[in-house]
């Protein structure tokens, strides 16, 4: 089977199971969010320090807020169908537009930070397999498992307290220069500095995680019958590494990268808010705290659907690395 | 009797020398002293029961031991130069150019997540100057060398597509890609089925014969050496025990152990024609019993005497090449008769 039409395979099944999927998780968050003490009036309100029983009876009723459960869930779900998430009382903007603009510093952070993870990672569990046993394994295997146990909030402070404050090399958070006139290379260059401490400090614990479980299967794939074979042809041995060894080893570590896609989305929280990066990730704090069910439910439904795409096109990489996966033609 | 019984072979000019050969993990001697010769165009069998030594034999040829492993001591002469002492990226021209081998598991051996084609092509790539175009003709040529139906579609098939014997007609493929002056086939049709193994042992014979190349047939199937083999290699812990013509070895063994192997099917001394029967055992096991001093094999012999436990036995050599390492029979029951067979 080609490459192409297992992948449009995977899309349509894909589609099949996002509908059922999504409409679960909006309806089932949409109740759960409904046992939360509080909504967004009485937040606006508290902040306010000024409003009335009226006045939030008449902001209630504005955002229909005052109906029951059961009706809001199906006006909710009758503007979903039409592509409507709500608005948010808070921002005083429609939810799509408030996600729209959160969505690319999130896709951003996370995606790079997946990058570097699965780079460095695997560079490192390389070299662990190489040096199996000797020094630079176990110093690497210690500082993986720190890395592994230190929660990602406080390596963001210490990575801050380092490069920011002590250093003065990066800037301790924000996603541009404020008020810089830059364009083209150098508006790019500026944002990536300002991506830079975020990006490290999201990535770290995948790193661990991604440099133990290659550092293991490389060892494995090294004692397999086709590395012996593949010496038998004379091959050399940094061939070997990269033709046999490490494309073998890949295969386990594609279907725990694409499990941390949606872990990355939501693990962002926290360095979003470290950095005060506007990503999906902030938004969803400041939603919980501002009651501003709206939006939480409008992310709640985006990250699903990302979670699904991102398992999606894990299948279709999954199915180039390993031929075995997805192919049922051994009999033609 | 098969026509392959015909033109007596292995008379050519010697190809591969292996002298005293010691193989050492630490302490543990697995291999302890072997030596033989393999001429050109010939097929030498060496068989003896799990566990003595022939694939460390096999795989010190090809410079392969696995980690821990050391040639301790002895040489390996290929094509008259001294082939243990080779520097790594010389040592890599010899495995896969003029030296393939072929492994038990056809089901592993080869690498799951690249298509048979690639895997042969990188082969021949690795030690001729080919272009990807002339490289994969080459293949396909090669794959329908092997009797691989339909190489043009076959060609991009991944292993797991391919039934065991495909397989293992892959391997051999792979292995004779650059047709080497020897084979080394390491019990290549134990993890198949009756009917393939045949399959694939004509296969081999037939390239053997085609590309005039010696094989070094390591298996314990003793049907195997009587249809296939010029010349016999019996090991046993470690070391040599006999060497001779099937034909000789089957008619009269010379050696206890041999006698005990050729026991597990009766019939095969007479007629060459291997039965299946139920597998006579020779009592006790090679791991628990092997001793340092003495004959390895005096613990589970049935002609032992006081001397046999005080010195490894000496390999006598007889006439037609013929070699044991056991004075007892020798002497007692076996007159020249015997010896001249
Ligand atoms: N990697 C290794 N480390 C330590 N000892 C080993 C290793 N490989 C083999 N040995 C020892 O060498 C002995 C002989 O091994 P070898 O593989 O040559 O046997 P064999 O004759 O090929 O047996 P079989 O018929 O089972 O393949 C084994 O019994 C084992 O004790
Ligand atoms: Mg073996």
């Amino acid at each position: 089977m080609t490459s192409v039409s297992r992948a449009a395979r995977t899309a349509w099944r894909t589609g099949l199971h996002a509908v059922p999927t999504a409409l679960g998780v909006v309806v089932l968050s949409f109740l759960l969010l409904q046992l939360a003490p509080g909504d967004a009036v009485d937040v606006l309100a508290g902040e306010a320090g000024s409003a009335t029983a009226e006045t939030m009876a008449e902001m209630r009723a504005h955002y229909g807020l005052d109906k029951p459960v059961g009706q809001r869930l199906v006006s909710y779900l009758a503007d979903l169908a039409h592509g409507n998430l709500g608005f948010s009382p808070r921002y005083n903007m429609p939810v799509t537009q408030l996600i729209w603009d959160r969505l690319p510093g999130s896709l951003m952070l996370a995606g790079s930070a997946l990058v570097l993870a699965l780079i460095v990672g695997v560079a490192l569990g390389v070299l662990m397999a190489a040096r199996e046993g000797k020094a630079t394994d176990r110093v690497l295997s210690v500082l993986s498992l720190i890395f592994y146990s230190v929660p990602a909030f406080w390596i963001g402070l210490m990575l801050i307290v380092l490069f920011s404050i002590k250093l003065g090399w990066l800037p301790s958070g924000g996603s541009q220069t404020i008020g810089s006139s830059a364009t083209g290379i150098a508006a790019v260059l500026d944002q990536l500095r300002y991506m830079i401490l975020p990006t490290v400090s999201l990535s770290l614990f995948y790193i661990a995680i991604y440099a133990r479980l290659s550092r293991i299967s490389m060892i494995e794939a090294k004692g397999q019958d086709y590395v012996r074979t593949a010496r038998a042809k004379g091959l050399g041995e940094t061939h070997i590494l990269f033709r046999h060894v490490l494309r073998n080893a890949l295969i386990p570590l594609t279907t725990v990268a694409g499990m941390h896609v949606g872990g990355m989305l939501g693990g962002s929280v926290v360095i979003e808010t470290v950095y005060g990066w506007p990503g999906l990730g902030r938004l969803a704090y400041e939603a919980v705290m501002g009651r501003d069910f709206a939006v939480l439910l409008g992310i709640l439904l985006f990250s699903s659907l990302l979670v699904i795409v991102a398992n999606a096109v894990v299948d279709v990489l999954h199915g180039i690395i390993d031929p075995r996966v997805g192919g049922n033609d051994a009999t033609k | 009797m098969s026509e392959h019984f015909i033109l007596p072979r292995g008379d050519g000019p010697s190809l591969l020398a292996v002298d005293d050969l010691r193989v050492a993990f630490g302490e543990k001697q697995p291999v302890k002293g072997i030596s033989f010769e393999i001429n050109e165009g010939e097929t030498l069998a060496i068989v003896g029961e799990s566990g003595s030594g022939k694939s460390l034999t096999a795989l010190s040829i090809m410079g392969l031991l696995p980690a821990g492993g050391t040639i301790a001591h002895g040489s390996i002469q290929f094509e008259g130069r001294e082939i243990t002492t080779l520097a790594p990226r010389e040592a890599r021209a010899l495995r896969g150019g003029s030296i393939g081998m072929i492994f038990q598991e056809p089901m592993t051996c080869l690498n799951p997540v690249m298509t048979i084609g690639a895997q042969i092509i990188e082969a021949l790539r690795q030690h001729q100057s080919l272009s990807r175009k002339a490289a994969r003709a080459r293949a396909l040529e090669l794959l329908d060398l092997v009797r691989i139906p339909d190489p043009h579609r076959r060609i991009d098939d991944f292993p797991y597509q391919l039934s065991g014997g495909m397989r293992q007609r892959v391997m051999i493929a792979v292995a004779v890609a650059c047709s080497p002056r020897l084979l080394i086939a390491d019990e290549p049709t134990t993890a198949l089925d009756v009917t393939i193994q045949a399959q694939v042992l004509d296969l081999i014979d037939r390239l053997r014969r085609e590309l005039s190349m010696a094989v070094l047939l390591i298996t314990h199937d003793l049907g195997v050496v009587s249809q296939w083999a010029d010349r016999v290699v019996v090991m046993y812990a470690g070391r040599k025990v006999e060497q001779a013509r099937p034909d000789a070895m089957f008619g009269n063994p010379l050696h206890p152990y041999t006698r005990g192997l050729l026991n597990a099917s009766p019939r095969l001394g007479d007629s060459y024609n291997y039965i299946d029967g139920p597998l006579y055992e020779i009592p006790g096991s090679i791991s628990s019993l092997a001793g340092d001093r003495g004959c390895a094999f005096a613990p589970r012999c049935a002609h032992v005497r006081a001397g046999c436990r005080d010195a490894v036995p000496a390999l006598a050599t007889l006439s037609h090449g013929r070699q044991v390492a056991c004075p007892v029979l020798l002497s007692e029951e076996n007159r020249v008769t015997a010896v001249d067979l």
